[in-house]
């Protein structure tokens, strides 16, 4: 977050140099799992991908989620990773 | 921001106990992004852009700030970026080449950008390219994929050939049922389905559906699927298939993740044209076709404090799949009495149509003015967002609440 300034819903615009390198800067909220999900859902798309999306998903709408991510767009996940992942997802960026 | 806004409906639930309670409609829904999108989202330039919000970093998904749609057109700096694929090469105009072919030609051919701009007449046409799932942050309850607000799309002059010329030239099999277009991105892993869209016959032989080179007079951005893409009038932008690189004549109907069970909406929802090929027995999906009557106030924000008793021109824009819109209408009371808008300069039945409202506020306190559009064929926009499982079409009436002091 340093080069830029969090987007306030005013027209005040912040401008940074180029976007690519700057998903590094993705923070996921600490807590087990997170080693897990760092390590298997970077390969197609960026972090920022589970922070939008929350949080409204309940535990099994996370597990569907992961399973479309394993069976539909082919992601190699172990089901011991997965299952940590879908703890992680629920506690961190899901609601009960 | 969340607790500002937090704040203003608190406000204006006490507002319905109290005096005010007829400036106030009940059905204020939750139309705010998701917690986590807001948190997440930051206004950044892209290379040849400027700042837009970011929704993910990659694939790149930014959308547009409403500001910009205050000109008819939309700048391509401006303009919104939407990639499902992560991979997105950069390619040079001389390097650039489309084949066609399929099983529905005898004989494929390939056409270089010369080609294809000298050797067919060139077209062009205004119109909204507008992502399916705009808005879809603000579906009531939430569902997930890329959580945009209200700036996935924008309104562009398009310049190209017409597909209906490039494919008389080659001829098509009378077995043909659906065109479908590859794009040159692909997944940053083997194994994920490559987006491919199809269109059927008839849409893709219409005389607007263009393979496009320029948009506002300038080579297409790369960003924006340069050097060269489709352009679908009327329909949702997943079929505007980006960077362009095959287009083939199918003689059975397309199997691909990204036309089933991706991009589908429950069969009688909404009042655009069925693609019937890709239904299914026992599936009351069809895909997401024409895009819904809407409207956008674009001056004017929620929350904004305006002089009572001083005149103040609320602007926005208004579009529909093409059949035209036939008027405007702004409501200051929830939606039980509705004033014309003055309709702007009509710009070809695909593209915005802009408006303005004059509105005098005469009493202090919270107001809300709330606007919907009708398009030639009598369809207008539902009070609340009409709910399916991908969140498309959000077309609810738009409604902004504004402090007169
Ligand atoms: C093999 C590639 C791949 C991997 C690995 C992957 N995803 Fe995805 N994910 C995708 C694609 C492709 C999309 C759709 C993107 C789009 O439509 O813009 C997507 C979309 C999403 C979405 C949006 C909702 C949706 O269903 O489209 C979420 C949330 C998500 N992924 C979470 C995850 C999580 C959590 C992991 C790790 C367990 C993960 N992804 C790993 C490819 C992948």
């Amino acid at each position: 977050m340093t080069k830029k300034t969090v987007w306030m819903g005013l027209l005040a615009v912040a401008v940074s140099g180029t976007a690519w390198a700057e998903e590094d800067q993705i923070e996921l909220k600490p807590g087990i799992g997170r080693e897990q999900v760092m390590a298997n859902c970077v390969m197609c798309h960026s972090l920022d991908m589970i922070q939008i999306n929350s949080p409204f998903m309940k535990k099994e709408k996370w597990a569907a989620t992961v399973n479309k991510m394993r069976n539909v767009m082919g992601a190699p996940i172990s089901d011991e990773d997965a299952v940590l992942i879908v703890d992680y997802l629920t506690r961190q960026y899901g609601v009960d | 921001m969340l607790t500002r806004r937090k704040f203003l409906k608190g406000a204006a639930d006490l507002l319905l106990v109290g005096a005010g309670a007829s400036l106030v409609p009940r059905w204020v829904a939750a139309t705010e992004l998701p917690a986590g999108t807001i948190a997440a989202s930051l206004l950044e330039s892209l290379p040849g852009k400027r700042p837009l919000i970011k929704r993910t970093y990659r694939p790149i998904n930014y959308e547009t700030p409403i500001e910009y749609f205050s000109s008819v057109i939309t700048p391509n700096d401006a303009f919104f970026v939407r990639w499902h694929l992560s991979q997105i090469p950069e390619i040079e105009d001389r390097a650039w080449r489309l084949d066609i072919g399929g099983e529905g030609v005898r004989q494929g051919m390939t056409l270089t950008l010369d080609q294809l701009k000298y050797e067919f007449e060139a077209a062009e046409i205004t119109a909204v390219c507008q992502c399916a799932g705009n808005r879809r942050g603000l579906s009531n309850p939430h569902v997930p994929g890329v959580q945009w607000e209200k700036g996935a799309m924008g309104n562009a002059v398009w310049k190209g050939v017409r597909l209906k010329d490039v494919l008389a030239r080659i001829g098509l099999d009378a077995k043909t049922v659906e065109i479908e277009f590859n794009g040159a991105d692909t997944p940053a892993y083997e194994k994920t389905p490559d987006f491919v869209k199809s269109l059927p016959l008839d849409k893709a032989l219409h005389e607007d559906t263009l393979i496009a080179y320029e948009m506002n007079g300038a080579p297409l951005p790369h960003l924006n699927g340069g050097p060269v893409r489709m352009v679908v009038p009327g329909w949702a932008a997943t079929y505007w298939v980006k960077k362009v690189v095959s287009i083939a004549a199918l003689t059975r109907p397309a199997k691909s993740f990204w036309m089933s069970p991706a991009y589908r909406i429950p069969r009688d929802m909404f009042p655009g044209v069925r693609f019937t090929s890709q239904e299914k027995e026992g599936d009351a999906t069809t895909p997401v076709t024409e895009l819904v009557v809407n409207t956008l106030i674009v001056n004017l924000k929620d929350g904004q404090k305006l002089a009572r008793g001083e005149t103040v021109t609320a602007q926005g824009i208004a579009w529909d799949s093409g059949n035209g819109i036939a008027r405007v209408e702004v409501s200051q009371d929830g939606g039980r009495q509705w004033q014309l808008a003055q309709l702007g300069t009509d710009h070809g039945r695909y593209s915005f149509r802009q408006w303005t409202f004059a509105w005098k506020p005469e009493a202090a306190g919270t107001h809300s003015l709330s606007v919907r559009a009708t398009n030639n064929a009598g369809h207008t926009q539902p009070l609340e967002p009409q709910f399916n499982p991908a969140g498309y079409h959000n077309n609810a009436v738009q409604r902004i609440t504004v402090e007169v002091v």
